[in-house]
């Protein structure tokens, strides 16, 4: 096939797609669970204010949580019931920990508040992105980025183009190519409400030579628009918005600049289908399109609700054969393993994978780096992954920065075609969140250094002061006691303290 | 609870490449043994065989996996090309001993697989170059321009003791290289073109060398289209040979061999597709290979031509060797979204 | 021989020139010594060191009085990146400081508090709030874990309580692989 205007980036990978698992069946509903989990913090920025109490009654779509600031996002009921419990929950992370989480006991009868549509073409601007604030819409595509957030431009830099990535690039994920089978109509909407919320020149899809049933369902809903419904190749990491919109317009976005700066926006297609949900129908964002595939009886997509337990999902695939039980979030790619099959549906999560040695074998033996730069070819950020390795591999930090570690995106791509089977990325991840966490404490300590530092400084005025009233009033003895009495209590304790050390010492 | 992602991998092992390359390396022996007879099989027997035992020893001692590190292949393949480098009537030990030396001090005196700075088989082939400079410039004579043909047991003779055959025989068997024979007689001011009319000169290069490289370099477009290699190396490397000793050519042609002389002689070929690309030893990135493959090229003609050696591929390479690391941090490739 | 000579003169006042002109233009106005070495101290200011802050142990190791290995919230690690800084070999943990504990932050039981605001004072970082016959609460984010609250209080109402890692202070950890499983598996 022939592609055209398109422009190649360098390296990516072609791993087997294994989609037809999960596209032989339309997107299925779940029934209502027993329970609905609910974690506060389901998108990138603050934590969502509580709104309700234990035992509060909610209805469908009400408000439980509220976007706290402007980088935060609301979360909304998704059936109605009671609030059954705050208490902190297994997450669907790569950490396993613990977060606070609202419990809801549903009470089956799925009543929905009052339904507001909004009638966008009205309002203007700043009125819809205040609208869409409250609306608990995220990047869908996995990076659950506030929607609103992306939508506020500035004056300097208008949007000429709106991106639509539908290029959904990692293997086994299927969610957003049966969003577009079934509800083209409802992303094109969507794409076309954001486009004039953006007030964006152009608007292109950027679709992968792999969904072909998915691309023809797009171009019969675009019809009668301008939007553009444009076929990249199918190469992995095409998904990636900085990959996408090279593969698109050959513009390339630095690590330090977002697409926004360059005139340039990228929505994923279930993200914009949202917008339209929430505009045209009054819906909040309360669930969303997830796959279940991999080693499960039935491969399948599920609309389902946020905070309904995975074990409900897997249950409705048909069950698993295995007796290992193990879950990948995401694709194999960039995905991570489950902590529990109790985690709950988030917005972040786009496809849950059963795992099994036929489909993922256990990581065969390391060998060394044999420098062979196969990774480097690979690479889509034309990074040196070798020296990378080697760096974070004997945690020289600061050499890996300046070989620009954070411009690498973990894609995988390295670790997919090194012979020696090194497990790259796991060392860029660990030499990133290491990185991070000294940048942090050194912060911390900066400002321990400053509280410190004006303590001393207050100290020493408090004692000046304090010598001038005493010169001044020439006040009486007094007081001299008084005080002289705190500094020799102080003075005791400062000893204590030694003391204790000391035994803490010998201890 | 582990998080291993990416959980699909599609890589050839390191040991499925190295097996490559000495499938690779087949071609070019099969014509070796057309043109000079068995003696070099018996080289890269005796060779594999000390390289088995010697790296064993060393990851025994070391503490290391024995069977995984040996069937890794990447101690075979040094040893395969040093066993193709030296001369095929030299003595027994000395295959032995560069072998040894080539894999204790070429590699794992800097941590074994992976970590050695220069070229295990070109570090191996210089100790045995400086120490027996006679052995290692005799070499056979194709096999149909002896008189009395002889047959394999007089090479396996000479190999494991050049005293069971007469002087005469050996005599007759060995003669210098086409490079040495080149070299030694410019400086009896003979012009070159009668000079290679001497028997040894084949159509381009060396008499049956010519047909090895031939050998070599389908081995070495079979690595090419199996991507083992990348093609900046090869073709930076020949075209920079190619070039300078055109120009030197075509100032002075009486003085000066051709291009293609050059090209085909020696280990030229050998080291383009299977030497330089050693990935351990050499640079990493685009441009740096490019940089490394002028450079080889460049060094082997001056040494060629103005240095004591007639051939110049190992210390070209070990020369190079040393400039990896730097080559490299010059070399980075521009990244996506930067300046 | 003569112009050799010049040569030779000629090209060591050229060079002398370059270098000293260089030595000026691009001198490095680094940041003096005590301020460097008290950007490596973790700023516990728990004085453990046995001098009264981060910013006295600096100074008295840029003087020489101090060793570089007596920081335990420091640890082996900051002993090793002081050790680098004075160009001097790297000794571990000096022990007789104390060992090096995972990060704490003090915590005051509210209810046994009685505001006598010994702790206050004691507080290098001012991260305790309260006033005099007021419950005292303390500033987590702002507390070092210096310990110097604990001794005063004469309630013994403030704990140190280990920071524990969520779901947002949580690191990748380093990756494990086993190059010797090889055979097994």
């Amino acid at each position: 096939m022939q592609f055209k205007n398109i422009f190649k980036f360098h390296g990516g990978v072609h791993p087997n797609g294994n989609k037809s698992l999960s596209t032989s069946l339309p997107i299925g509903r779940l029934p209502i669970p027993k329970k609905l989990v609910l974690p506060l913090r389901q998108h990138v920025g603050r934590v969502a204010k509580l709104k309700v109490k234990p035992g509060d009654q909610v209805l469908k779509g009400q408000i439980i949580a509220e976007a706290d600031g402007n980088v935060s996002a609301s979360i909304h009921a998704p059936t109605s019931g009671k609030v059954l419990k705050i208490s902190e929950e297994i997450l669907p992370h790569p950490s396993g920990l613990p977060d606070f989480c609202i419990t809801i006991e549903p009470d089956f009868k799925d009543t929905w508040i009052e339904k507001k549509p909004i009638s966008w073409k009205k309002l203007d601007r700043t009125e819809l992105i205040e609208a869409l604030s409250q609306s608990g819409i995220v990047g869908l595509g996995g990076a659950v980025f506030p929607t609103h957030m992306k939508l506020r431009i500035n004056q300097s830099q208008p949007i000429n183009t709106l991106v639509i990535n539908a290029a959904e690039c990692e293997p086994f994920i299927t969610c957003d190519d049966m969003l577009m089978r079934e509800r083209a109509d409802e992303i094109i909407q969507g794409a076309l409400i954001a486009q004039t919320i953006l007030g964006a020149k152009e608007c292109v899809v950027g679709i992968e030579n792999n969904k072909i049933e998915a691309c023809e369902a797009l171009k019969k809903a675009a019809q009668k628009t301008a939007i553009e419904i444009k076929v990249v190749p199918t190469v992995y990491p095409s998904g990636d918005a900085k990959r996408l919109i090279y593969l698109l317009m050959g513009i390339e976005v630095p690590k330090e600049k977002r697409s926004m700066d360059l005139g340039i926006q990228v929505f994923n297609v279930a993200t914009v289908a949202a917008i339209y949900r929430y505009l045209e129908l009054g819906e909040p964002s309360i669930s969303r399109v997830v796959t279940i595939t991999g080693a499960v009886k039935a491969p399948q997509n599920y609309e389902a609700l946020f905070g309904t337990p995975l074990s409900e999902l897997i249950i409705a695939a048909g069950g698993s054969p295995n007796k290992t039980k193990k879950f990948i979030m995401g694709g194999p790619m960039m995905g991570f393993d489950l902590p529990s099959i109790h985690v709950p549906v988030t917005k972040a999560m786009n496809c849950v994978i059963e795992s099994s040695p036929e489909l993922f074998p256990a990581p065969k033996p390391v060998m060394p780096c044999i420098r062979c730069a196969r990774c480097a070819d690979a690479c889509p950020v034309n990074l040196q992954p070798q020296e990378l390795y080697w760096f974070s591999k004997s945690s020289q930090l600061e050499k890996a920065k300046d070989y620009n570690l954070f411009d690498c995106i973990e894609c995988g791509c390295c670790t997919y075609v090194c012979p020696s089977n090194i497990p790259l990325v796991q060392f860029y991840r660990y030499a990133k969140s290491e990185i991070i966490a000294q940048e942090k404490s050194k912060e911390a300590a900066n400002t321990a250094r400053e509280r410190n530092e004006f303590r001393l400084a207050r100290i020493e005025r408090e004692k000046k002061e304090r010598a001038e009233r005493h010169a001044q009033k020439a006040l009486g003895a007094n007081e001299k006691q008084a005080d002289d009495e705190k500094k020799s209590t102080i003075a005791a304790a400062m000893e204590r303290v030694k003391q204790n050390q000391q035994e803490n010492i010998k201890t | 609870m582990e998080n291993r992602s990416p959980y699909i991998v599609d890589a050839p092992s390191v040991s499925v490449i190295m097996f490559k390359v000495l499938l690779a390396l087949i071609p070019g022996i099969a014509l070796y043994v057309y043109a000079f007879g068995l003696g070099v099989i018996i080289n890269i027997f005796l060779a594999s065989f000390t390289v088995i035992l010697t790296e064993s020893a060393i990851l025994a001692i070391r503490k290391l996996p024995i069977k995984v590190f040996i069937l890794d292949g990447s101690g075979l393949v040094a040893a395969w090309l040093l066993a193709i480098s030296i001369p095929s009537i030299a003595p027994w030990w000395i295959i032995v001993l560069g072998t040894l030396l080539c894999i204790s001090f070429g590699k794992h005196v800097y941590g074994g697989l992976g970590y050695n700075l220069f070229n295990p088989a070109m570090l191996g082939y210089a100790i045995l170059l400086i120490s027996f400079p006679l052995i290692m410039s005799q070499w056979q004579i194709p096999n149909n321009l002896i008189e009395n043909n002889i047959d394999w047991l007089d090479q396996i003779k000479i190999i494991m003791n050049s005293s069971l055959l007469s002087k005469e025989t050996i005599d007759a068997m060995s003669s210098a290289t086409p490079l040495d024979y080149i070299k030694t007689q410019l400086t009896l001011h003979q012009p070159l073109n009668i000079i290679q009319q001497n028997k040894i000169f084949g159509f381009l290069g060396g008499k049956g060398l010519e047909l090895i490289s031939l050998g070599y370099l389908a081995g070495g477009l079979y690595l090419l289209k199996e991507k083992i290699i990348s093609w900046h190396l090869p073709v930076a490397f020949l075209s920079s040979l190619f070039l300078i000793s055109l120009i030197f050519y075509s100032i002075a042609p009486d003085t000066y061999a051709s291009p293609l002389f050059h090209v085909m002689s020696g280990g030229s070929i050998l080291c383009a597709f299977f030497i330089i690309t050693d990935p351990v030893s050499g640079p990493t990135t685009p441009k740096g290979k490019i940089y490394f493959g002028i450079a080889i090229g460049l060094l082997v003609f001056i040494i060629r031509i103005f240095g004591g050696y007639p051939e110049g591929v190992a210390f070209a390479v070990l020369l190079m060797n040393i400039f990896v690391p730097l080559i490299d941090s010059l070399t980075q490739p521009r990244i996506f979204g930067h300046k | 021989m003569i112009t050799a000579l010049l040569v030779m003169i000629f090209l060591a006042v050229l060079l002398g020139l370059i270098l000293g002109y260089s030595a000026i233009k691009f001198k490095v106005d680094g940041d003096p010594m005590v301020a460097r070495i008290d950007a490596i101290l973790p700023q516990t200011q728990c004085g453990q060191c046995g001098y009264p802050g981060c910013k006295p142990y600096a100074t008295a190791i840029a003087k020489g009085e101090a060793d570089i290995n007596q920081c335990p919230p420091g640890g082996d690690t900051g002993a090793k990146a002081l050790a680098e800084l004075m160009g001097v070999e790297f000794k571990p943990l000096n022990q007789e400081h104390g060992l090096q504990k995972p990060k704490s932050v003090a915590l005051i039981d509210e209810s046994t508090c009685i505001g006598c605001t010994l702790c206050i004072q004691a507080c290098p970082v001012d991260a305790i709030l309260g006033a005099a016959k007021q419950m005292h609460t303390i500033i987590a984010s702002e507390c070092t874990g210096c310990e110097l609250c604990l001794p005063p209080c004469p309630v013994d109402c403030i704990t140190m309580e280990p920071v524990l890692e969520n779901s947002q202070s949580w690191k990748w950890k380093y990756p494990v692989y086993n190059i010797q499983n090889t055979t097994g598996a």
